[in-house]
């Protein structure tokens, strides 16, 4: 397979300013609320205020008597419309019915009741206070954990156990390598639930024709294709006469990845009362209504020879499910699973996945999907392995690690490792944080009394989604290259950006591939009636996937070029030179814009050619690809109030090839950023029954740039030869790095008075309680 | 996050303001920072709002003999910038830069916030160590007494029907005076989980004025007098501060949220009660 073009590059490794950018600083961009459609109505959703209940009654009569109330609806009015669907099928697995309205029953609070349709929202949002509910609760569980206790209440009468589905794999054999161990460590964890909290929420305008039988769903997605499939067949409307758009979205997260009761519903109140429908969620609504990540109890057991080697890991993951099952929901901690590893070398394991139902909103992915978790539970046992042999935290890993010399490696959870350089990337990360130089620092801190921390997380992520067996709704993906007469380029993408940059990298590698100016490449995407099938942006596949879609067409294209060229040139003797087809012999050339002319006024053909110049190209990985890399974080930490404060945050991270260093910086910081919130800040909070107590920003502790430090980020390029790219995908790094870097590093601050695991968030008063408990 | 429907007035006068606000189903709207969020959750639901940005007698801020009399409409940020609070009443202007945000700071008002009575609130703390008074208005005339006496408990103030907070009064800090103000903020909200505010003055060495205001702590701000007894007239040495400072939370019935327990907010309490005498000592002489 030919890789990226071999001459020095114009615009592929260089750090270039976004094209998006500009339309979204000036406001100009068009995001879901933007949309105005002529005799456009409004939805405003009236959600339970508990987490269980049966529904008794529901009246509607004073909502409707309001001016500009056109409908109230309730799960007694769907027609036949179907349920919000799971696309994940594992054995065993339990889907319960999920309607697009309740049905009799609530499930968690903010569960859809009834829904209320106005010609403004504000009346809207009126109507909705006054539709009476009756309710009468019931005890309702929160905790994945006490869910599967005998005697938990039921979320659903049919599954008294609240067992989702039960997920075994193991490899190797489990029960010699912890007989026959020097050292056991034991651990159990909990990765409380947190929220995407995209910049903006979701939102959704369902516009049904009538006459022609033709539905339009704008939705904030991160997968239009997808969700047209699937929104066709719920609603019963024929696929081809459906069309989603997905206009700018600001932000997704994986929570945008998915398929909601709410865009199911706006199609359907289109279609029943021939208006436009619009709803746009409330940030509250998102805390209620919208998927969540993480939400493990985990217990780890490692065994392990006093040198430091692994010689076997045990992991058990309750997960929470939550009271249905959306899209991927029970896909995600089977994601852990095989992520179980990390970068070590042991194949010896046994996993068990107990998905349990809560009465909270349903789970799903959220920025690393399942290997943000692995990742944490992986880094945090090793960790707990390093003190209880008294060995250096970042000696046990070089043990243990992969060598470069294994790679394809085949881990004992069936994956195949693409390429690593897991001790150099580390030791790049131990150098520049000047790792021997900074635990002299803390010996002398702790003999003065000072908490100083270092936590070192060695990091692999699945990346690339990826080979269709294996990605639920096919893994490959799509891409339709067309230059223009002009000679100006529109690619068509079926990946789904909202906010990694694609309209910039795609410019990059197109207009590197065919010598053109970024200027003359434009990136179409998040429209299913302009864009070929296209399977979306999650898994951090853009680039690895999309990208190479995009370079394959364009090799089908130069293709035709060249033979376009020779065919003007006059001769077989030619070759490509940065953007020309030039003749060997004399140096005469022709340029992509001049051929293009020439192909669509089509006065002369080459033999066997067409005219014209576009080229589609679908393509499916044979493997994941694997990023990995090295954080450090050091950490000082206030003995008197538990406060945490990281004082230097090291990063190397390898995400394969580079394509723009600018957008790698921004991927990587925000995905640390993500990680410091779910270490020392988030958590979604519910009380034993399912009453949200942490449902505004109020309470739900957002990182802010004030907590966000300094972030010394490096690189490793080891280039993936799974896609003629090099790209190994960078959008979910950070999430995976930062969470056990830190906690990692705030144990090892309290370490010397017996602390050997703090579950995150790390508040200030948990860290403080444990300090106050070490010292009694 | 809509709120119900509502009227709204802008008045230009104290006086009209106050014709509109008899009718009961009328509130005044100082900066909005904590009453349109609540209307906007549907928290409260106003028929009327009477804006009071336009009545320039409550934007000022003048010096009164020993005293500063600043008008309720007065926002964070003029408090917090004005020379003359910088100057004249310092622990008044570091209460005022401590609150939200920099655009927060620029609609909320320092009468709205005595009005609202938020327990979490930032000026509570340097109040109630500056013995404040603040000065109401009222379809019978105008009245006054301390900060202390105006809150009664959370969220409720002596304020009559129609009535509204027009001034607060604060000393002059007498020179020599070492102020500070020490805030835990809840990490979501930014409001203080606890704010302790400290005055102190010296003489010879030892201890001669001081004055504690601790706020966020419990359902209202309160004078940690037993904290002052314990300072006044010791050395203020770093053993001393910590004993004075183990008083703070006495008696006091902390408040327990998701972010803080009671046990812990105490343990801030008396954290930055420490922090906040260390740190005004300096400039007590």
């Amino acid at each position: 397979m030919s890789t990226v073009t071999t001459e020095t590059p114009t615009y592929v490794g260089k750090r270039i300013k976004r094209k998006e950018d500009p339309r979204m600083i000036t406001g100009t961009a068009t995001y879901l609320d933007d949309i105005k459609l002529p005799n456009m109505h409004f939805a405003a959703i009236v959600r339970s205020p508990y987490a269980a209940a049966r529904v008794d009654r529901i009246d509607a009569a004073a909502a409707l008597a309001l001016p500009g109330v056109v409908a109230v609806f309730t799960g007694a009015d769907l027609d036949d419309v179907g349920n919000v669907p799971c696309g994940v099928t594992l054995p065993g697995l339990r889907i319960p019915p999920h309607a697009i309205l309740a049905q009799g029953r609530v499930y968690f609070a903010g569960h859809p009741v009834a829904v209320v349709v106005a010609n403004d929202p504000y009346r809207a949002r009126d109507a909705a206070e006054l539709v009476e509910v009756d309710y009468t609760p019931q005890p309702g569980i929160a905790d994945p954990e006490k869910a599967l206790e005998p005697g938990a209440p039921a979320v659903h009468p049919e599954w008294p156990d609240n067992v989702a589905f039960v997920h075994k794999q193991e490899n190797g054999d489990v029960d010699i390598a912890f007989a026959e161990a020097e050292v056991i460590v034991k651990q159990r964890m909990l990765q409380p639930r947190v929220v995407a909290n995209p910049m903006e929420a979701r939102g959704a305008i369902g516009d049904y024709r009538s006459a022609e039988g033709t539905l339009t769903l704008h939705s904030s997605t991160q997968i239009p294709h997808l969700l047209r499939s699937i929104a066709a067949a719920v609603l019963g409307v024929p696929e081809h006469k459906m069309r989603v758009i997905a206009p700018e979205v600001g932000g997704g997260f994986g929570c945008k990845a998915d398929v909601y009761a709410e865009e199911l519903l706006v199609c359907f109140l289109s279609r029943k009362l021939g208006k436009p429908v619009k709803w746009v969620e409330g940030r509250r609504e998102h805390f209620q209504a919208t998927s969540q990540g993480r939400g493990h109890v985990d217990y780890y057991e490692l065994a392990a020879k006093k040198d430091g080697t692994i010689l076997g890991i045990k992991l058990k993951i309750i997960q929470d499910i939550g009271s249905h099952q959306q899209l991927t929901t029970p896909l995600i901690p089977t994601l852990s699973v095989l992520m179980l590893p990390g970068l070590y070398r042991c194949k010896t394991f046994r996993a068990e996945v107990v998905g349990a139902f809560t009465n909270c909103f349903p789970t799903d992915a959220y920025r690393g999907a399942g290997r943000p978790e692995a990742t944490y539970g992986i880094e945090r046992i090793v960790d707990c392995l390093a003190v209880e042999l008294g060995m250096d935290a970042a000696e046990i890993r070089l043990k243990n690690f992969i060598e470069p010399q294994e790679f394809p490696f085949a881990t004992g959870t069936g994956l195949i490792y693409d390429s690593g350089s897991y001790a150099a990337t580390l030791g790049i990360a131990l150098d520049t944080v000047g790792y021997a130089a900074l635990r002299e620092e803390q010996r002398a801190a702790r003999a003065a009394g000072r908490l100083m921390g270092i936590g070192i997380a060695t990091y692999g992520e699945i990346c690339g989604f990826g080979p269709s067996p294996y990605t639920p709704a096919g893994g490959w993906e799509s891409a339709t290259v067309r230059i223009e007469p002009s000679g100006q380029v529109t690619v068509h993408t079926g990946i789904s950006p909202h906010g990694q940059g694609e309209e910039t990298t795609f410019a990059q590698i197109a207009a590197d591939e065919l010598g053109v100016s970024m200027d003359d490449v434009v990136i179409v995407h998040g429209d299913t009636a302009i864009v070929q099938y296209g399977i979306g942006t999650f898994g951090s596949r853009g680039t690895a996937v999309g990208g190479t879609a995009m370079f394959l067409a364009i090799e089908e294209l130069k293709k035709k070029i060249m033979k376009y060229g020779a065919m003007l040139l006059e001769t077989e003797d030619v070759q490509w030179v940065a953007g020309r087809v030039v003749c060997n012999k004399t140096g005469a050339s022709v340029t992509v814009a001049q051929i293009a002319a020439a192909s669509y006024r089509a006065l002369k053909l080459p033999p066997g050619s067409e005219p014209g110049l576009v080229a589609t190209s679908f393509w499916e990985p044979a493997n994941f690809t694997f990023p990995f890399g090295a954080h450090i974080v050091v950490t000082d930490v206030d003995p008197d109030t538990g406060d945490v404060k990281i004082t230097r945050y090291v990063a190397v991270d390898d995400c394969g090839k580079i394509i723009n260093p600018l957008i790698v910086a921004g991927q990587i910081h925000g995905g640390i950023a993500q990680g410091i919130g779910q270490a020392l800040y988030e958590q979604m909070v519910y009380d034993e029954n399912g009453q949200i107590l942490s449902g505004e920003f109020t309470d739900y502790v957002m990182p802010k740039a004030a907590n966000i430090p300094f972030i010394e980020s490096h690189h490793t390029e080891t280039p993936s030869p799974v896609n003629p790219l090099g790209v190994k995908g960078v959008g979910e790094a950070g999430a995976i790095g930062a969470p056990p870097a830190i906690v990692n590093s705030v144990v090892d601050a309290l370490s010397h008075l017996g602390i050997r695991h703090l579950d995150m968030p790390l508040t200030p008063e948990k860290v403080w309680t444990a300090i106050q408990g070490s010292r009694a | 996050m809509i709120p119900q429907e509502f009227e709204y007035a802008a008045p230009a006068t104290l006086q009209a303001a106050l014709e509109l606000l008899a009718d009961p189903g009328a509130r005044p709207l100082a900066g909005g920072m904590s009453l349109v969020p609540l209307m906007k959750l549907r928290l409260a639901a106003p028929e009327k709002l009477v804006d009071l940005r336009l009545i320039s007698s409550l934007k000022s801020i003048r010096r009164e003999g020993a005293v500063l009399h600043i008008g309720a409409m007065v926002t964070h940020y003029e408090l917090e910038s004005a020379p003359l609070i910088r100057q004249e009443c310092p622990l008044l202007a570091a209460a005022a830069a401590a609150i939200g945000d920099v655009q927060i700071r620029n609609s909320g008002t320092i009468g709205g916030s005595v009005a609202h009575a938020d327990p979490a609130a930032d000026y509570p703390a340097a109040l109630l160590a500056l013995e404040a008074r603040v000065q109401l208005t009222g379809p019978t005339g105008e009245r006054e007494m301390t900060f202390e006496d105006f809150v009664l408990d959370t969220f409720t103030t002596a304020l009559e029907p129609g009535e509204l907070v027009t001034a607060i009064v604060v000393p002059i800090e007498a020179p020599g005076t070492g102020v500070h103000y020490q805030k835990h903020p809840q990490p979501a909200s930014g409001f203080p989980m606890v704010g302790v505010a400290v005055r102190v003055r010296r003489e010879n060495g030892l201890i001669s004025f001081a004055r504690v205001g601790v706020t966020g702590l419990s359902g209202k701000g309160y004078r940690a007098r037993a904290v002052e007894e314990r300072l006044i007239g010791g050395a203020a040495s770093d053993v001393e501060i910590k004993e004075a400072a183990s008083v703070v939370a006495a008696g006091v019935e902390a408040s327990a949220d998701i972010h803080a327990s009671a046990v812990y907010r105490a343990q801030l309490a008396r954290v930055a009660t420490v922090r906040a005498i260390r740190a005004s000592l300096p400039h007590a002489h």
